[in-house]
C-alpha cells in the first residue's frame, strides 16, 4: 500500500494547486534558460546566415559584429583573387530606426551585392532583390509583407521578399538592401559634419566603404592557409567562421551567461527553499499520523518513504506542468526562446536533487516525532 | 514470548521521572502490578497521577528510569536498558493501541487502515484486506469498510480503530480513555468488545479511564495517586 499516493489522492486539490505553483517557478527557470539559448541563437544568426568560411575586416578589429570595422570597397576584388577563394562579397551593417504604420521600428540593415555571398537566403515569400535600386527584403518579424513600402533614410523602399528568423544579436529584425543603397543610406544618416567631409573629399569614391568582406573557400584547400594569404595585407584582419562565432559567443554571450546563470541559480535556490517549506509544512500537518504510524510499529523507512515520495511526486508533476507551460508560451515572448531537450533534462535532474534535499528537513522532523504524542489527546 | 503461564504484563518496582534538578517530576515512584491473560484491568487516578506514563512504558515507547518490565514472561526492560532492539516489531506484533481519539490515518479507508498494520507485519495485500474485512464485520462496522475516517461517526471510527489494534492478534491491548469521546451506549459496546477480545484471544487489556460510565466493567481497577498504586 503506497501511503504517499493515498495521501495525495485524498488531498488531490491542494496537492495539484501546490504543483501548479511550483510549476510556475520552474517555468520561469525554463524561460531563463530558453532566453539564454535564444540569445545565443540570435547572436549567431547573422554570422551563420551567409554560410561562408572567412570574414575579412579592418585590421586590429574583431568586427563586424563585436567591433566596428571599415574597409575600402575595392577590397573585395583583392580578396576574390586570393588562391583558394571561390566567392567573395562585400557587406555593410547598420542599425536604423524608422517609422511604419505600426509605429517606431528598429531595424538592422544589411547591404549586400546581389549574386554574391551575404544576401538574404531562404525566402518565405516573394523574390530576391533584382533591381539595384530601392528594393528591400525584410524579415517576417518586421510585420511587413511583399508589396509594402518601407522608409529608410530619405528613400522609400519596396518590399519584394520576406525571410524568417533573421534578427540581429540585439533582437532587431534584419532587412536586406543592395550594397549601393546601403552606402547611400550610410551617407544619408551620417552626422552633417562627417557628411560635409565626405562631400569635400569627392563624394561617391570615398563613400565606397564596407564593413566586412565574406569569402567562401574551395573545399579542397585548408581554410587556415587561405586566411594566412589574406593576412599579408596589413590593413586587413581575418576571422574564420569558427573564430567569428567564438568572438560573438565571448562578447555577446559571456556576460549574458553569467547574468542568467546567476539568476537561474537564485531561482533554483528559491525553489529549493519553497519545496522544503512545503514539505516541512506537509510533515507538520501529519505529525499525529506519523506518531501513530511509529506507535503501531511502522518502520522508519515507511515514514521516510511517505515524505520523500510526496516530495518527488510534487517535483515531477510541477516539472511536467512547467515544461508544458513553457512550450505553450515560448512563442509569445518578444525575443526568441529556445527550449532545448538537454536543458530540460538537466533541469529535471536538478529538480530531483532539489526535492531530495528539500525533503530532508521534513524527514528530520518526522524522525524526531515522539510516538507518545499519538497517545496525548 | 513463549511462557504461557506467566502474566502477560509484569511491572516490578518501576520508577520514572521526567527532567532533572529543579525541573524534576517523579511521575512513577515504584509501581508493581501484573496482568494475566483474559483480564480486563482498569487504570484510574487523578490527572497527572502517572496513568499515561504507565501505558507508554508497557507500550515500549518510554523507558523507565528504574525497575523491570516483562511481557509474557520475557524481560523487555531491566538494568536501565531495553533488552530488545526491535521494539517496533514487538509493538507491531504483540501490542495493540487504542486511543482516546481514533487516530486513524485520514487518507485511508476503514479497510486500508486495518490492512496497513497487517501488511506492515508482512501479510500480502489480498490476505490483509480479507482479514481487515473480517475484523470490521466482527466489530459491526463492515458496512463502512470503504468510508474514510472523516465520514465515520465517533463510535464507528473508534470501532475501526479497535479493529486495527486487534489486527495482528496482539496478546496485550492498551487503551487510553477509549470511551471518553463516546456516549454511554457506545461506551458499553466498546467495553463489550474488549471483554470479548480478552476471552477470544487470551489477551491482557489495560484501560486508562476517568469514565464513570464504565467503572463497573473491569475485573480489577488499579488506582494511581502521585505515582504510587493505592
Ligand atoms: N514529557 C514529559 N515531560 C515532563 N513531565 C511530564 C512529561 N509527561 C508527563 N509528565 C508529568 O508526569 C506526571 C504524570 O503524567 P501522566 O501523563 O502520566 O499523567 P496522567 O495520569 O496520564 O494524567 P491525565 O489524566 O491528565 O492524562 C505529570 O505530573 C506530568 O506533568
Ligand atoms: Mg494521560
Amino acid at each position: 500500500m503506497n501511503l504517499a499516493l493515498r495521501d495525495i489522492r485524498h488531498n488531490i486539490g491542494r496537492f495539484l494547486l501546490t504543483c501548479v505553483g511550483l510549476s510556475l517557478l520552474l517555468t520561469i527557470v525554463l524561460s531563463m534558460l530558453g532566453i539564454y539559448r535564444g540569445l545565443i541563437a540570435e547572436s549567431l544568426t547573422m554570422a551563420r546566415a551567409p554560410g561562408v568560411d572567412l570574414w575579412i575586416v579592418e585590421t586590429n578589429t574583431r568586427g563586424p559584429f563585436a567591433e566596428a570595422s571599415r574597409l575600402p570597397g575595392d577590397t573585395r576584388e583583392a580578396v576574390a583573387r586570393v588562391a583558394g577563394v571561390t566567392e567573395a562579397g562585400s557587406l555593410t551593417f547598420q542599425s536604423v530606426e524608422t517609422e511604419t504604420a505600426a509605429g517606431k521600428l528598429r531595424l538592422y540593415v544589411v547591404g549586400s551585392e546581389p549574386g554574391r555571398p551575404g544576401g538574404p537566403t531562404r525566402l518565405v515569400d516573394g523574390r530576391p532583390i533584382s533591381q539595384s535600386r530601392y528594393e528591400v527584403v525584410v524579415d517576417r518579424s518586421t510585420g511587413l509583407g511583399v508589396g509594402d513600402r518601407l522608409r529608410l533614410g530619405r528613400r522609400e523602399f519596396q518590399v519584394v521578399g520576406v525571410t524568417a528568423g533573421q534578427v540581429s544579436s540585439g533582437g532587431d529584425p534584419v532587412v536586406f538592401i543592395t550594397l549601393r543603397d546601403s552606402q547611400k543610406l550610410q551617407f544619408d544618416l551620417a552626422p552633417p559634419a562627417a557628411r560635409r567631409e565626405l562631400a569635400r573629399g569627392g563624394g561617391e569614391a570615398t563613400s565606397d566603404i564596407v564593413n566586412a568582406i565574406v569569402a567562401r573557400v574551395n573545399r579542397d584547400v585548408p581554410v587556415a592557409g587561405v586566411a594566412d594569404g589574406v593576412r599579408r595585407w596589413k590593413h586587413l584582419a581575418v576571422l574564420t567562421q569558427e573564430e567569428q562565432e567564438t568572438v560573438l559567443s565571448r562578447s555577446v554571450i559571456e556576460r549574458a551567461r553569467r547574468q542568467i546563470g546567476l539568476f537561474t541559480t537564485l531561482l533554483l535556490i528559491v525553489s529549493t527553499v519553497i519545496i522544503a517549506l512545503i514539505i516541512y509544512t506537509l510533515t507538520i500537518d501529519k505529525t499525529k499520523e506519523i506518531a501513530t504510524l511509529k506507535l503501531i510499529g511502522a518502520p522508519d523507512r515507511t515514514i521516510v518513504g511517505l515524505i520523500m515520495q510526496q516530495a518527488l511526486a510534487m517535483g515531477a508533476i510541477g516539472f511536467t506542468f512547467g515544461v508544458a507551460f513553457i512550450l505553450a508560451m515560448k512563442d509569445g515572448f518578444p525575443r526568441r526562446v529556445v527550449v532545448e531537450a538537454p536543458d530540460v533534462a538537466a533541469l529535471g535532474a536538478v529538480v530531483v536533487v532539489v526535492c531530495l534535499v528539500a525533503s530532508t528537513l521534513g524527514v528530520r522532523l518526522a524522525l524526531k516525532v515522539d510516538p507518545a504524542t499519538a497517545l496525548a489527546g | 514470548m513463549t511462557d504461557t503461564t506467566a502474566p502477560l504484563i509484569s511491572f516490578s518496582d518501576v520508577k520514572k521521572h521526567y527532567g532533572e534538578g529543579s525541573a524534576r517530576v517523579d511521575a512513577l515512584r515504584g509501581v508493581s502490578f501484573d496482568v494475566t491473560a483474559g483480564e480486563v484491568v482498569g487504570l484510574r487516578g487523578p490527572s497527572g497521577s502517572g496513568k499515561t506514563t504507565v501505558l507508554n512504558i508497557v507500550g515500549c515507547i518510554l523507558a523507565p528510569s528504574q525497575g523491570e518490565l516483562r511481557l509474557a514472561g520475557e524481560p523487555v526492560f531491566a538494568g536501565g536498558r531495553w533488552l530488545r532492539d526491535d521494539l517496533r516489531r514487538l509493538r507491531l506484533e504483540a501490542i495493540g493501541f487504542i486511543f482516546q481519539f481514533h487516530n486513524l490515518l485520514p487518507f485511508l479507508t476503514s479497510t486500508d487502515n486495518v490492512a496497513l498494520v497487517l501488511q506492515l507485519a508482512g501479510q500480502s495485500r489480498g490476505a490483509a484486506r480479507r482479514r481487515a474485512q473480517e475484523l470490521l464485520d466482527y466489530l459491526d462496522v463492515g458496512h463502512r469498510r470503504d468510508a474514510f475516517p472523516s465520514q465515520l461517526s465517533g463510535g464507528e471510527a473508534q470501532r475501526v480503530a479497535i479493529a486495527r489494534a486487534l489486527a495482528n492478534r496482539p496478546r496485550i491491548i492498551l487503551a487510553d480513555e477509549p470511551t471518553a469521546a463516546l456516549d454511554s451506549q457506545r461506551a458499553q459496546v466498546v467495553m463489550d468488545l474488549l471483554r470479548r477480545v480478552a476471552i477470544d484471544q487470551h489477551a491482557a487489556i489495560v484501560v486508562v479511564t476517568h469514565d464513570d460510565k464504565i467503572a463497573d466493567r473491569f475485573d480489577r481497577v488499579l488506582e494511581l495517586r502521585d505515582g504510587l498504586l493505592v
